[in-house]
């Protein structure tokens, strides 16, 4: 039974992770840093709030989080692809946007500054964690939502132009690929993957608190790179990171190991890995760099 | 070769013409930025019901208008002239220091935690040295981390403050809620000496604001920070890496001592910022004191363009505006100023390239005009 | 001479008859192309006829045009003047994308593949095949494997492009054309990255592509390959052709005269520069122009030859690897004594960057000694070889040499700072300032404003002042890595004067310079760079254009230094 409770926290701490991956792994693979899957998840689960709110529907509220996110996607990409702004710069202000424009809005939409009213959601309410997972569409997106980028890069055209514009752009300008409709593509796809996580969050939670993805776009972000920005490896890497954090809820009080030492994991086997302590990670040749 | 190259400088009004031309490069980005920001904030109050000009108005009120107002203005921003130097520092050497957040911390909780075990009693003249140090150990030892993995192994400094952040903000958390906080808080004691005086007591018009003596120590380092860059060697040599690497590798420059230095200082400067609070304001280390500063201190190097003294106006800028954002919250939340700050610093990230790009393209035009009027 | 004038001097541009057959309807006419860009002219006056089924070579120095043309004949480029007809139609000013459609594919010196893609996933890029929508990747790797049985050019489809040779890469670029439907190719530089039996099995390839009925434009300035593959061969020179031939009626001594030029004249030397002057007024390179000054017979050798003394710089068996080469020196040995120049002359591209680089610090050596004046500074950093007494005029001023922007009184200080700092570390803006207003003067660099970024100095300026800082200070052994290149005509007068009253005054300078004459002016013994070696070392009065020419091309000299 105890086990069981832990896969079932596992997979809940990880579908949050596995769709911001699912969209930092494209935002990379594209060249654009993964700066700010935290702002898209945010924006995300605000408009989902919004959505739900004024709709009464879990599933409007799905696509405007969605929609939402991917405009905040907009943005970045029109900055850094249009307007070759640089993308560390960029990706963080768009995270500071989003936390104050989240905040800003849910005061002029709900009159306060911490948290929506209760909105609808996936799960069956009163039934029971395993049920109400199981019968969530999020979960089973969030558990595909990696396999499917592994077959968009890998089986289909786009991921194959995906692919070389990440690594060598005037390569794949020189073979007749449109490169910055591909950045574009990337770029907002990531935003709408990481707006589902901002969703997932809301949805769960049955409201949008304030700043309430507390760090989990930059945990995706670690996966991405402690996951060599492969889909597969990153998926593992979030589950991984998840697990971690079930355990140590589980365990509680009796955890011999204190919470914040379980927080630090991602971003230690992050920093350890980009320092090729052990295995070293080569990010994408073109990553960060837009002005091709 | 680009095409320019063969284009001779007209020598007597070439000096006058370049002055003008960097000036424009320089101060045309932060005017576009801010002109963006105030048509956004203008839209954002218009949303909430509110009229611009009053709300502009009070929040101009509520940071200049009163001697407690600009009291909290100096308090804030000497807390952003440090986090806004540590930006600049490292992006001087060509290096992305976005872990002013944790070294802020961690200077702070090193000075709360060294003033905490000092004798009490100590004169400030022992006393403050001591601290200060602590501070910028503190700061130092954290951004020296990421320096000398991109130096020893070429690891993105970018990703590596990123998560350093979080790894420092956690072990702070822990080592002050489980060791060392009062009991029902998330501070240490107080400290035992070292405490700055408020400046209030100087002057009895910034009664009841944090402005403290702290702002002194950051002037003085400010002022430091210019003369290292633009005086010494070792600022020379840092600026020629962020510059050009490989002539500064070519000019005997170890590239990577460069960038270890200046992540170093960068640490320290941002830890020098905690002193602020830590001996000034309240007294002790507060686990989230920091919440903020550090970001804010990129769109303070930003718009300061990397200058110290623009830095320090940039910081006088943007703690206007966070302490107006206060003063006008009963009327628009005071989250319009983080939306603006966002809006300011994508804006100059996107006019920087653009601008730049459209000077040089009238000047190249300019000049072929001249050429083709010699020939 | 076998050189054949292609224009009259009207400037009527009717080819001359061949004589060689109707089956060479011409696939390919260029007349007339110009281009230049901003205030430099690439292409003076050039004009190419290839002939469907043929491989033709197009020769010439660096500098000479020949990857502007062709990048004009592929659409990269749009030409100022001139026409450029394929199969007989206009297509001047066509697209990239035109040529391809075309049939026209480049191969570019620089490849351009995704090295974690597959060979397949490289070629087929942008042109993918499908089945229900998707990437069909085993039709592609079936139809690249059959293209490449085809054309010869071994190499697996699904191999990672990562894990290939520079060879194999070559291959899947030429595949990636081939699959575009290329008849004709044209190749800039094919060889410059390959080992001799690569560049064997590349002739068989471009000989069945020609026995398809395939058309092929190499560009090159090896004469010995000149030989091997084509049919026929253009000569460029200075932006402009100035021979046409059949292959088998030149000889590589012909072609290398061709290309250098028999008469040192200033149009040959400035090309290389980058410019070509006197243009404008349309007329002939030669006419109204003054010898150059450094080519004056009287002053290409020194007054007295210099005495046999310890050497002031000794390189031993030295070798440096590159991310292009493993061994882009090879095993080079050579010594400079005191007061004494020695010309490095070669193609660029042939080790003489890196040869450089390794004397400077720059770049590690992975075989061999260096020793200067007698100290082996092998493993020394690059502050503490120049405090041993070398200096160094980097080849590019823009990268290396200078901060641009910085003042120029800062530049003139750039590797000297510590000599301009107070014990505590602080600089001396005095003594900096004295300096540059010293520099100026004595150097005459203009504007003479020692506070203004170097970026807003001239080309000939920036290099004035790096040559001001290099030259002003104490040392014994000089490395002037192209000295004069992108410099105008006068400040190259002043540079070669300084060079010469350094070795004048007792030091030693190893000049490496893809300019022949300047070569030829100023060096006491010449060395020539082939191929990572030094393919020949002579005496200055046993060196001539001539002479080195067929050096630098691999013509002759290549056999007896291999072995």
């Amino acid at each position: 039974m105890i086990i069981i409770a832990f896969l079932l926290q596992t997979l809940r701490l990880a579908l949050p992770l596995l769709f911001a991956a699912a969209g930092g792994i494209m935002s990379e693979r594209v060249g654009i840093i993964a700066l700010t899957l935290e702002g898209f998840m945010l924006t995300g689960a605000f408009c989902a709030a919004i959505g739900a709110l004024y709709s009464g529907s879990a599933v409007v509220g799905l696509l405007a989080g969605m929609a939402g996110a991917t405009l905040a996607a907009a943005l970045l990409g029109l900055v850094t692809i249009r307007f070759q702004a640089d993308q560390v710069v960029s990706g963080i202000a768009v995270n500071l946007l989003a936390v104050g424009a989240t905040t800003f809005f849910l005061r002029l939409a709900f009159d306060s500054s911490s948290n929506s009213p209760r909105i609808p959601g996936f799960s069956t309410e009163g039934s029971g964690v395993a049920y109400s997972t199981i019968t969530n569409p999020l979960a089973w997106m969030g558990v595909l939502a990696l396999p499917a980028i592994a077959f968009l890069l890998h089986k289909t055209i786009f991921g194959l132009r995906v692919r070389a514009v990440g690594e060598h752009p005037e390569a794949a300008e020189t073979a007749g690929v449109d490169v910055s409709a591909i950045r574009y593509a990337g770029v907002l796809l990531s935003g709408a993957l990481a707006g589902l996580a901002g969703v997932y969050l809301a949805m769960e939670q049955h409201q949008f608190t304030n700043n309430m993805t507390a760090g989990r776009g930059f945990i995706a972000l670690a996966a991405v790179i402690f996951g060599r920005w492969m889909p597969m490896r990153v998926a593992a890497a979030c589950i991984l990171f998840a697990a971690a954090d079930a355990l140590s809820i589980l365990l509680g009080q009796a955890g011999a190991v204190p919470q914040q030492f379980v927080d630090m994991i991602p971003f230690v086997l992050t920093i350890v890995a980009l320092a090729g302590i052990v295995g070293r990670s080569v990010a994408p040749a073109a990553l960060g760099k837009a002005d091709a | 070769m680009s095409a320019p190259d063969v284009v001779e400088s007209a020598a007597p009004d070439a000096r006058a013409a370049d002055r003008r031309e960097r000036l424009e490069e320089m101060i045309l980005p932060p005017i576009v930025a801010l002109l963006v920001a105030l048509v956004v904030g203008d839209l954002l109050i218009l949303a909430f019901g509110q009229s611009p000009s009053y709300v502009f108005q009070l929040l101009l009120e509520g940071s200049w208008g009163n001697g407690y107002g600009i009291g909290q203005v100096l308090y804030k921003a000497t807390t952003f002239t440090c986090t806004g130097l540590a930006f600049a520092v490292a992006s001087r050497a060509g290096l992305f220091n976005i872990g002013a957040e944790g070294q802020l911390a961690a200077g702070g909780f090193a000075a709360g935690v060294i003033g905490m075990l000092l004798p009490a009693g100590l004169p400030l003249v022992v006393a403050l040295p001591l601290l200060v140090m602590a501070a910028m150990a503190g700061g130092g030892a954290v951004g020296v981390v990421p320096g000398y993995l991109r130096a020893r192994f070429g690891a993105n400094e970018v990703i590596v403050t990123i998560m350093l952040n979080f790894v420092v903000l956690a072990l702070l958390n822990w080592a002050t809620a489980s060791h060392l906080a009062m009991p029902e808080t998330l501070h240490t004691p107080e400290i035992a000496a070292g405490a700055l005086p408020r400046l209030s007591a100087l002057i009895p018009a910034f009664h009841g604001s944090a402005a403290n003596f702290s702002i002194l120590v950051v002037a003085l380092a400010t002022v430091a920070v210019g003369w290292w860059l633009f005086r010494t060697r070792s600022g020379y040599e840092l600026r020629a890496t962020g510059l050009q690497p490989e002539a500064a590798e070519y000019g005997g420059v170890n590239v990577g001592r460069s960038w270890t230095t200046a992540m170093l200082v960068a640490g320290a400067l941002a830890g020098l910022g905690s002193i602020n609070f830590v001996l000034g304001y309240k007294l002790y280390y507060e686990d989230g004191f920091a919440s903020g500063s550090g970001f804010l201190g990129i769109a303070v190097a930003l718009v300061g363009r990397n200058h110290p003294l623009g830095i320090v106006l940039a910081a006088l800028l943007f703690a206007t505006l966070s302490q107006g954002g206060l003063a006008v919250n009963a009327l628009v939340p005071k989250e319009i100023v983080d939306v603006l700050q966002a809006v300011v610093i994508l804006a100059i990230a996107a006019s920087v390239p653009a601008v730049r790009a459209e000077l040089r393209a009238a000047r190249g035009r300019k000049a072929l005009k001249r050429v083709e009027r010699a020939a | 001479m076998i050189t054949e004038p292609l224009h009259a001097p009207d400037g009527a541009s009717e080819p001359e008859p061949e004589g060689t057959g109707a089956e060479l309807s011409p696939a390919v006419r260029l007349t007339g192309i110009r281009k230049r860009f901003g205030a430099v002219v690439a292409i003076a006056d050039a004009s190419l006829d290839v002939a469907r089924g043929e491989i033709h070579a197009l020769v010439g120095e660096n500098g000479a045009g020949k990857s502007t043309l062709m990048h004009i004949l592929a659409g990269v480029l749009a030409p100022d003047a001139g026409t450029v007809s394929v199969n007989g139609a206009d297509v001047t000013g066509w697209t990239a994308a035109d040529a391809i459609a075309a049939g026209v594919g480049m191969v570019y010196q620089h490849f351009m593949l995704v090295p974690p893609l597959t060979v397949a996933e490289n070629v087929v890029l942008g042109l993918e095949p499908k089945r229900f929508g998707m990437y069909d990747g085993s039709r592609a790797e079936q139809e690249v494997g059959e293209l490449a049985r085809r054309t010869g050019l071994r190499v697996s489809p699904n191999a990672l492009l990562s894990s290939l040779s520079v060879g194999e890469a070559q291959r899947v670029e030429i595949l990636k054309v081939l699959y575009r439907g290329a008849r004709l190719l044209v190749l800039d530089e094919p060889t410059a990255v390959l080992s001799p039996p690569e560049v064997d099995e590349l002739w068989s390839v471009l000989r069945g592509l020609r026995a398809e009925g395939g058309t092929a434009v190499v560009i090159t300035h090896r004469l010995d390959e000149v030989m091997a593959i084509s049919d026929r061969v253009t000569v460029m020179r200075g932006g402009r052709t100035v021979a046409r031939m059949r292959t088998a009626d030149t000889s590589p001594a012909e072609l290398a005269r061709a290309m250098v030029g028999r008469e040192v004249t200033l149009a040959g030397a400035v090309a290389i520069g980058g410019e070509v002057l006197g243009e404008e007024r349309g007329s002939p390179p030669n006419s109204n122009i003054p010898p150059h000054p450094t080519a004056a017979p009287t002053e290409t050798t020194p007054a007295q030859p210099p005495q046999r003394t310890a050497p002031a710089l000794e390189i031993r068996n030295l070798s440096v690897s590159s991310s292009r080469r493993e061994r882009a020196v090879d095993s080079i040995s050579l010594s400079i004594a005191p007061g004494e120049i020695v010309g490095i002359a070669g193609v660029e591209g042939n080790g003489q960057t890196e040869l450089v680089h390794a004397i400077a610090g720059l770049a590690p050596a992975i075989a061999g000694t260096i020793l200067l004046d007698g100290r082996d500074v092998t493993i020394l950093s690059v502050r503490e070889r120049a405090e041993a007494g070398l200096s160094h005029i980097p080849e590019d001023r823009q990268t290396r040499g200078l901060i641009l922007d910085f003042s120029v009184a800062d530049n003139l200080v750039l590797g000297l700072q510590h000599h301009y700092t107070s014990a505590s570390g602080v600089l001396d803006s005095a003594r900096i300032a004295a300096n540059a207003v010293e520099s100026i003067r004595h150097f005459d660099i203009r504007p003479t404003d020692p506070n203004l970024p170097v970026r807003a100095l001239s080309g000939g300026n920036q290099q004035k002042v790096v040559i001001a800082r290099e030259m002003g200070r104490d040392f014994r052994v000089l490395l002037a890595a192209q000295p004069t290149r992108g410099v105008d005509v006068g400040a190259i007068e002043f540079i070669h004067e300084q060079l010469r009253n350094a070795r004048a005054s007792g030091l030693a300078i190893l000049l490496v310079s893809a300019d022949l004459n300047e070569v030829l002016a100023l060096s006491d013994r010449i060395g020539v760079l082939y191929g990572g070696r030094l393919a020949v070392m002579l005496d200055r009065a046993d060196a001539s254009a001539e002479v080195l020419g067929q050096y630098m091309t691999g013509a002759s000299g290549v056999h007896e230094a291999v072995s």
